[in-house]
């Protein structure tokens, strides 16, 4: 059965890129806890062999051609930015990694 | 910590075991990208090839472009991998601006190719087999420009721009598995490693490889067991790793620089190094995320790949010649010994002297320019041989012109320079400078009394049978030519005048 601690909470947390509170992290974890139990149920009814469904259509090979199509233009593709500079899209300095 | 710690590279290898392992990311040479049709050419304008599938916008899809999943599995076979008969995409989530979606398009615990070799001849003839673990299919990020900063690096830039020309270009990563036992030669392993992939994708025309471009980019991890352990030391991941030499570069330093570490009972932080290619050295940067962190699961978007058998024997046939039965039979061919073979492979030439053999040079002559002339040229000019603006069937009209008495060497080498210059193509060069060899005789025999009247002196004595005294009148008329004229025939005409 899931138990999810403060611990995990903070840390998916700081791998989303989320400020949260120490209040927050307590409310989470017992949130986030009765969705894993829940989806667990799924497994306690699936057998072994029944394989887990990553795709609910089953196609494979589905291919394009390898032939240019038109995109967007410069202008086109940043008009829904927040900020653009000298072409390119202009977001906050990144902190903590490098590229 | 200070970074500048190094132990010795003697007692690095008398007291640790180096092992390594390499990733290599190769961009494929498709005309668009992995899942969309936008173009992939290198140095357009800042996002003038994105789509709403490359920018992650809302309600785009992406669909798998057929080209890049045959280079993948052309790859994979070359490389002596099984292909996998059934595959997924992942998502690799993780929150960088690199990539709109916040996710890249990978493949995680499903490969398309998986359990390979590559055999790698070592300078000095050894050769060292080296175990493919997966090539996979992935996008590449776009790129970010940090402004602000004392250096354009993140530290105390203060905010980013980004360009997503790249996002999305078909990449394909090559891991290999753990390289041990190499000891001193680990760098050196890394280095040829790189260069006979690099080699054999250029052979199966799938990336222009082009380090300096950025199409073919080594990770090297490297880690240090002490002689005689039995478990893996922590290993860093070296980036920004640029040219071959920077490859052998990197290692050599890692290991010098967590040997010092070790030796001073400290441990090795799992983390994401860049390689300083003026020092040579590498700085840390991110802490390494764990393959949990990135919360891999099947991409919903894109259904499986099952490559039917037919197909990838089909794929199989198209395979070329391998590079390394290639030099074999080049070498056979041309009739070189083992030291012009190396010195050929060595200056990357062999793909440009057989093309301009292709084109109707001799194999020597081939050589000559490239090896020599050529070589000696893109090093001045700090570019890779092939990188210079000159084509094998350019080289081989030149060649042919010197073949047919049209130009004498001297004046070929002038010809090779204008075509370098952007002038056009040899004939043109030849044209414009005005580089023919004068072989009108009337021309030259103009010259020759000209030379002749100006020094009456000389003029006599080969007339009296002091054949030696002509080399002067050669001197002054291949001077009024400008070197263009035959200086063997203008002998033979100033013989003939004076007798
Ligand atoms: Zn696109």
């Amino acid at each position: 059965m899931p138990n999810i601690s403060r611990d995990e909470v903070a840390h998916l947390a700081r791998l989303a890129r989320l400020a949260v509170t120490e209040d927050e992290l307590d409310t989470f974890a017992g949130q986030l806890d009765v969705i894993l139990q829940s989806v667990a149920r799924v497994g306690e009814v699936a057998a072994e062999d029944i394989p887990p469904t990553s795709h609910a259509v089953p196609l494979t090979n589905v291919f394009r051609e390898d032939l240019v199509r038109p995109g967007l233009t410069q202008q086109q593709a940043l008009a829904g930015a927040p900020a653009a500079e000298d072409g390119r899209f202009r977001v906050p300095r990144i902190l903590g990694e490098e590229a | 910590m200070t970074a500048a710690t190094v132990l010795d590279y003697d007692e690095v290898i008398e007291r640790f075991d180096p092992v390594l392992g390499l990733e290599v990311h190769v961009e494929l040479n498709t005309h668009t990208k992995m899942f969309c049709g936008c173009p992939t050419t290198f140095g357009a304008e800042p996002n003038t090839q994105v789509c709403p599938t490359c920018l992650g916008l809302p309600g785009s899809l992406p669909v798998v472009n057929r080209v890049a999943v045959e280079s993948a599995m052309r790859i994979g076979l070359a490389l002596n991998c099984e292909i996998a008969p059934w595959c997924r995409f992942a998502r690799k989530n993780y929150f960088y601006p690199d990539m709109p979606k916040n996710f890249q398009t990978s493949q995680y615990d499903e490969p398309i190719a998986f359990n390979g070799s590559l055999d790698v001849t070592l300078e000095d003839g050894t050769v060292v087999t080296v175990a493919i673990e997966r090539a996979h299919m992935e996008e590449d990020t776009g790129k970010s420009l940090h402004v602000g900063g004392a250096t354009g690096r993140i530290h105390g830039a203060d905010h980013s721009l980004l360009d997503y020309n790249r996002a999305g270009v078909p990449l394909i990563e090559i891991v290999t598995k753990p390289i041990e036992g190499m000891g001193e030669r680990a760098p050196e392993v890394a280095r040829a490693y790189v260069s006979t992939l690099r080699d054999l994708l250029r052979a199966l025309d799938v990336s222009d490889v082009r380090m300096d471009q950025g199409s073919l980019r080594c990770d090297a991890n490297v880690s240090l067991m002490s002689k005689g352990a039995t478990e893996f030391g922590t290993r860093t991941e070296t980036k920004n790793v640029n040219s071959l030499r920077s490859v052998e570069r990197a290692v050599r330093y890692e290991m010098t620089r967590q040997a010092a570490i070790l030796v001073e009972g400290g441990s090795i932080l799992q983390e994401t190094r860049h390689f300083q290619e003026a020092t040579g050295t590498t700085s840390a940067g991110r802490r390494k995320e764990t393959s949990e962190d990135y919360r891999y699961f099947p991409e919903p978007d894109l259904v499986p790949i099952a490559p039917p058998a037919e197909w990838v024997e089909q794929l199989r046939a198209t395979l070329p010649e391998m590079p390394s039965e290639r030099r074999k039979r080049i070498q056979a061919d041309w009739q070189l010994t083992d030291l012009e073979l190396r010195d050929l492979v060595n200056a990357g030439a062999v793909d440009l002297v057989a093309a301009t053999v292709d084109a109707g040079a001799s194999p020597a002559e081939a050589r000559a320019w490239w090896v020599s002339y050529l070589s000696q040229e893109a090093n001045s000019r700090g570019l890779e041989l092939a990188a210079l603006p000159i084509t094998p069937p350019q080289v081989a009209r030149v060649s042919a012109l010197v073949a047919e008495g049209k130009l004498t060497n001297k004046l070929a080498r002038e010809v090779i320079d204008g075509v370098l210059a952007g002038e056009g193509e040899p004939d043109e060069v030849v044209e414009k400078r005005g580089l023919a060899v004068v072989s009108d005789d009337s021309a030259l025999y103009a010259a020759i009394d000209e030379a002749l009247a100006a020094q009456p002196d000389v003029a006599d004595k080969i007339r009296g049978g002091k054949v030696a005294a002509a080399g002067a009148i050669v001197g002054a008329v291949m001077k009024t030519t400008k070197g263009q004229a035959d200086a063997k025939r203008v002998r033979e005409l100033i013989l003939e005048r004076c007798t």
